[in-house]
């Protein structure tokens, strides 16, 4: 593992005394993709403003690269942001964007005139240097502004809801570019979203948040397959979340059925948070199936159908690739191995997140 | 059908625009370039050469500048430091600087010659106050003064638009790649209130260029712009030829420094490095 690059330390925040940030805590290696994942007013952008050094915590410390930079202002950090709206120079070219905080460094001419074609290369719009911003669509002024932030050689770069702005397909083709230019750079990436598929798809650690708290910290894999809490499973994909009572090890109830599962260690008769993912039910025979029902909605997707079943007063989110007309009647059936138990929330951040689910 | 229905919405004002801005301009040109007898003549035009002419025209252009320099001072930092106030105090002083602009234009003028004058209320309280007095009535001192009073808001106005309109993630962009408040000021505040720089500095020096009623009621016939030479060509000697002809001139030298403010505004806003 790589070493801790950034520590947050006992962050907290507040706006006109609303509490946005409260005693977060969390660290980013380097050459991390991390990203931050929430729902808005989360507290996500706040925390990379934080780092940003565009607001000052209220308490609480940032460690980078073992230095204490609570305190620092922006210009004197060794990050760069690409900011949601690119916040192009609009006064100034592209080649003049890109070489704005070279300037500033006093670079040689050469030097930068390299930098710029690098730059230029590496986001793949070669012979820009001379366009307007006004003439490049809203991919190309992101892949300005993230040239603009790396010609700086920063350590860390931090991206603060970059694809928010684009449509649908060219934000897919951007977050494969921005995985091969983290690979490229082989720099920390800190990435801010709102959307759980781009952060599953390029991260190498997501943080969920919720009101200004840490739900769950883990690989893109983790936080899927085993979220923590009802809120993270509900915001990261979709989810089938249901009341359950663990009767004893490996064995819930749910609905008023008994489910074989795998979790121990949760007591006997305990009131537990159920989530079944949608892809994980299977729809058998009434006769074969745990549970009967009738399906009450059909949606095509394209790779699935969404199928919605009412069963034991409960409607199921089923994703199968088998179409069950409306109305039929079928057995709902679980694999224990799919079956995620998690305790019912008791403390107080964890109650912020239930009062939103 | 419907777009012509839409230009005959145009046509009340282009009927105004054809009465009251064409046609004077036609006639203004006519009487410019003839004699009183109607004949073809250069000399209306060419009497600006006249050095009673010129020196006014001069003094123009001198109390012109040094108003429009004046205003420029007075409303860049003021419009910097508005744009950095709560927005709710934002509304409420810009409208206290509009404020004055609901009264009209001549009863303004006309309170200044009252605060001004000698036994007048500036002085009279400087006088209780055992300070010396201030005897700046009829100088071109108490023109521009005035004139920096009546014109401010229009520098302001468009100076703090501009301003207000530039993005605060702009700035940030600008901090994070490592400028300091001396750089954003220089390369990115500045060169993105040009525009506003620009018109403001059209519309207070264009009327200061070309107004009489300033000097004529604070200058008490001692300060001569070309505005009081033409109105007197006008209305004292009844010399319309005259008075065209300078306006025709007058007109002139108004494009020509607006040309040049456009043309210096694009060369701002190309080349910032």
């Amino acid at each position: 593992m790589s070493k801790r690059l950034i520590d947050l330390t006992h962050i907290s925040k507040s706006f006109d005394g609303q509490m946005i940030l409260d005693d977060l805590n969390l660290y980013i290696r380097e050459n991390e993709f991390l990203t931050l994942l929430g729902p808005s007013g989360c507290g996500k952008t706040t925390t990379l403003r934080i780092i940003g050094g565009f607001e000052t915590p209220d308490q609480g410390n940032i460690i980078f690269d073992g230095r204490d930079i609570t305190k620092l202002p922006p210009n004197q950090r060794q990050l760069n942001t690409v900011f949601q709206k690119y916040a192009l120079f609009p006064h100034m070219s592209i080649a003049e964007n890109i070489a704005f905080g070279l300037k500033i460094r006093k670079k040689s001419k050469t030097y930068i005139d390299d930098k710029i074609k690098y730059a230029l290369n590496l986001v793949n719009l070669e012979g820009f240097e001379n366009r307007n911003i006004d003439s490049l669509s809203g991919g190309q002024q992101q892949r300005i502004a993230i040239a603009r932030a790396i010609v700086n050689e920063p350590k860390v770069l931090l991206l603060d809801e970059p694809l928010g702005a684009l449509d649908l397909k060219l934000r897919q083709d951007m977050q494969y570019e921005l995985i091969r230019l983290k690979n490229e750079l082989g720099i920390t990436f800190v990435y801010v979203t709102h959307d759980q598929e781009e952060a599953l798809t390029m991260s190498d650690t997501i943080v969920v948040m919720n009101q200004g708290y840490i739900q769950q910290i883990g690989t893109p894999q983790d936080i899927y397959n085993e979220p923590v809490n009802a809120f993270v499973a509900d915001f990261i994909g979709e989810s089938n979340i249901l009341n359950g009572l663990m009767i004893k090890d490996r064995l819930v109830e749910i609905l008023d059925v008994k489910f074989p599962c795998v979790d121990e260690g949760f007591g006997c008769n305990t009131p537990v948070d159920v989530v079944i993912r949608p892809e994980d039910v299977e729809l058998v025979s009434p006769e074969q199936g745990m549970l009967e029902g009738d399906v009450v909605s059909l949606i095509f997707k394209g790779v699935h159908w969404e199928t919605e079943v009412l069963a034991n007063g409960f409607e199921w989110l089923v994703h199968t690739t088998q179409m069950h007309p409306l109305g039929t009647h079928v057995g709902i059936q679980v694999d224990p191995f799919n079956i995620q138990i998690m305790n019912k929330p008791e403390t107080n951040d964890e109650k912020a997140v239930e009062s939103h689910v | 059908m419907c777009n012509l229905k839409r230009q005959l919405l145009a046509g009340p004002y282009v009927l105004w625009m054809a009465g009251f801005i064409l046609l004077p301009v036609i006639m203004i040109l006519y009487y410019a370039f003839t004699t009183t007898g109607g004949d073809f003549t250069f000399l209306n035009v060419s009497s600006i050469t006249f050095s009673v002419h010129l020196k006014a025209l001069t003094l123009s252009f001198k109390l012109a500048l040094i108003c429009t320099v004046i205003c420029l001072a007075l409303s860049y930092p003021l419009a910097m430091i508005l744009n950095n106030m709560k927005a709710k105090s934002q509304g409420f002083v810009v409208f206290i600087f509009i404020l004055p602009m609901w009264m009209n234009f001549m009863l303004r003028i006309l309170a200044w010659r009252m605060l001004l004058s000698n036994n007048g209320v500036i002085n009279s309280l400087l006088d209780t106050l055992g300070l010396p007095g201030i005897d700046i009535l009829n100088t071109p001192t108490a023109v521009v003064f005035c004139m920096v009073y009546d014109f401010l808001p229009f520098m302001i106005l468009p100076i703090y638009n501009s301003m207000a309109r530039i993005q605060a993630d702009i700035i940030e962009a600008a901090r994070d790649l490592g400028a300091g408040n001396l750089t954003i000021f220089f390369k990115i505040i500045v060169p993105l209130t040009m525009s506003g720089v620009i018109s403001g500095i059209i519309m207070v020096f264009v009327p200061a260029l070309t107004s009489f009623a300033v000097s004529d009621l604070l200058g008490g016939g001692k300060v001569l712009l070309i505005g009081n030479v033409i109105e007197q060509a006008f209305m004292q000697e009844y010399n319309w030829n005259l008075g065209s002809g300078l306006s025709f001139v007058l007109m002139i030298f108004v494009i020509a420094s607006m040309a040049l403010m456009n043309s210096r505004g694009e060369e701002n806003g190309a080349g910032v490095w």
